[in-house]
């Protein structure tokens, strides 16, 4: 293993513009860039979850923007019936996502390939249509969160810098879980049904147990992306797990890079930036990103760390 | 009884709508193994050709035939172009690429035809009622999509059951090198399979269009729906898809219909009638996750390897 790559060095290049990002936007006055990039932070919060389940563990989930509904609503519908403290929002959203992953992830492992893929789907857009029929938290049209997180003095969820740190440290918490995660005994054994799930119930692992658990963990971490999106939002509505949410989110999985640790960050960097830069030259940025999307499908193998690291070989 | 016929015969016509969208889904599926997302974008395109062409050639039939014609055109050069280079690929490739896709189509119709829908005007003489028992009328425009459909699915089983090219179809799904060794153009038959699927995308969508309106997005939700029935039905089969799709057409409308009145028994009004939409949309889901935990390759696994 080479001490320094090309992959190495931009990754560490835009974790320092992450960490300065508000300093940047301090001296330059430019304060939609930190709404921009507390967004960006926190979805690819999300992306990293996703990363969990779908590079390291094979399990390609179509539904994983349910748990940032879930989070989401949980903070939501948590303040509106008047409970603003953060140390009762944040856990409850984690625990709901985790109780809701545990029970479509035992259902769901029992298929596998594309019925895996539709079957998360379907489960997602079950949540979504549940969600739509909530008259008291606002059904279709979703619900206003009026009151950020309350954290009694301990970091106010309304100052944006803080707020800002807040998401990236939960970021970097999770990166370094799913570090830990994938190089400890139960990562490898996830890795390896990955590669070959007969060999490995052949050698005495029971495959659905520890899928099933890596599932979980992997909808915990993206029920906290929710919780974090209500409170930058300050909105929630079904629309935040909507299909195409989930869409995106493999995409930035995809685009950074599947199975690395930093590819789904720079893979959400990449891809909101696009968007945000595509929107701002032409009112139809789609007609650019949809094609863009298919050319990197067909020639950009490995996402932007597989080409990094071709480009460190080349 | 007047409406529980009528609400029957909805739902007939809204499967067998279905069926159209989940047939070449699944002919897709099955045979080339591509997971296409931009199928419910051919839907959406057969829709609005058919009511730009309605509308330059002042006749609705002669549009939906330029339409349906347009549509394969499409579907075929989809095929060409983009699609053919991802055969054999990773599913989740095929999800990122037709998604992308799925982004393209739905700009260009903006940028085309604008974001304001478009509607497709009936002729007179399909909006005449038609006497179907004694004393129940029925619209003849949903009695002429039923027709439509029930021949369409004919004409798709005859043609991929007795016939030379549906034996080849058949063929390339089961062993595609072993049927390019036998001198078959099996990238041919492929992008006809392709242009078929697309065409009856596109005749779905531009026989829904009077009905609801045309509009960017609209072949979305109801591509969720398709996907639902091909794995209901089990990927690749046609008849499956066929049952699943009435299924699915009879949950869905039905649902729609009547729970409103079965929930007010025990909510209040409002809440009844916001919570009924969502618990029929959410049957259907309900059904799928059913039908895959108790047989996981579909009610009808098609018959591979």
């Amino acid at each position: 293993m080479k001490a320094f790559t090309v992959s190495k060095a931009v990754t560490a290049l835009m974790l320092a513009g992450l960490l300065l990002l508000p300093l940047y936007s301090y001296l330059s006055g430019n304060i939609f860039i930190m709404t921009l990039f507390t967004r960006i932070v926190i979805l690819a919060l999300a992306a990293a979850s996703l990363n969990l389940i779908m590079g390291f563990g094979g399990m390609m989930s179509f539904g994983h923007a349910v748990y940032l509904g879930i989070g989401g609503y949980a903070v939501g519908m948590l303040a509106q019936e008047g409970t603003g403290s953060g140390f009762i929002q944040f856990p409850v959203a984690l625990a709901a996502s985790a109780i809701y992953a545990l029970v479509i992830g035992a259902l769901s492992l029992r298929t596998r390939g594309v019925y895996f893929i539709m079957i998360t789907l379907a489960f997602a857009q079950m949540a979504y249509y549940v969600a739509s029929g909530l008259a008291r938290y606002g059904g279709d049209d979703g619900l206003t969160v009026y009151k950020r997180s309350d954290f009694s003095g301990l970091i106010n969820l309304s100052n944006r810098t803080q707020f800002y740190y807040l998401c990236l440290a939960c970021l970097f918490a999770v990166i370094f879980l799913i570090w830990r995660i994938v190089n400890s005994r139960f990562g490898l054994v996830v890795q390896g049904l990955r590669s070959n799930e007969q060999r490995m119930q052949a050698i005495g692992f029971p495959a659905k147990r520890y899928q099933l658990v890596c599932f979980v963990i992997s909808g915990t971490m993206c029920g906290l992306a929710g919780a974090l999106l209500a409170n930058n939002t300050d909105f929630v509505s079904p629309a935040m797990m909507y299909w195409t949410r989930s869409g995106d989110l493999m995409v930035m999985v995809i685009l950074g890079g599947m199975g690395t640790l930093f590819g789904p960050v720079m893979g959400a960097v990449v891809y909101l930036l696009l968007e945000e830069f595509l929107s701002q030259i032409t009112e139809y940025w789609a007609l650019i990103m949809g094609p863009l999307l298919l050319l990197i499908v067909l020639f950009g193998r490995g996402g932007i760390m597989g080409l990094l690291g071709r480009l460190n070989r080349g | 009884m007047l409406l529980v016929v009528e609400q029957f015969l909805n739902g007939l016509q809204f499967g067998l709508l279905l069926f159209l969208l989940a047939a070449g889904l699944t002919l897709v599926f099955g045979i080339m193994d591509l997971v296409n997302l931009a199928h419910g974008s051919l839907y959406m395109m057969g829709a609005y050709f058919a009511a730009t062409f309605a509308a330059w050639s002042g006749s609705f039939l002669l549009g939906a035939l330029l339409a349906l014609g347009a549509t394969l055109v499409l579907g075929i050069v989809l095929e060409i172009s983009a699609l053919r280079h991802l055969y054999g690929r990773d599913h989740l490739d095929h999800v990122l690429a037709t998604f992308g896709l799925i982004l393209f189509f739905n700009e260009a119709v903006r940028l085309i035809w604008g974001p304001a829908g478009l509607a497709l005007p009936l002729p007179a003489w399909l909006t005449v009622p038609v006497p179907i028992l004694p004393g129940i009328h029925y619209p003849a425009y949903r009695l002429a999509i039923i027709v439509v459909a029930l021949l369409v699915a004919l004409l798709l089983y005859l043609g991929v059951m007795r016939t030379r090219i549906g034996m080849l179809i058949r063929a390339g799904a089961s062993n595609r090198e072993m049927i390019g060794a036998l001198g078959i153009n099996i990238k041919l038959l492929y992008t006809l399979v392709f242009g078929l699927g697309a065409a009856l995308a596109g005749l779905a969508g531009m026989m829904q269009a009077p009905i609801l309106t045309v509009q960017i997005g609209m072949g979305e939700n109801i591509l969720i729906l398709a996907f639902v029935i091909i794995v209901i039905g089990g990927i690749g089969s046609i008849r499956g898809a066929f049952l699943a799709a009435i299924f699915v057409g009879m949950i869905d409308t039905l649902g729609r219909a009547f729970l409103p009145n079965l929930l007010r028994q025990v909510l209040s009004g409002a809440a009844a009638s916001t919570a009924a939409p969502a618990l029929s949309s959410m049957l259907i889901y309900l059904l799928m996750a059913i039908v895959l935990v108790v047989r996981p390759e579909g009610l009808f696994p098609a018959n591979r390897r």
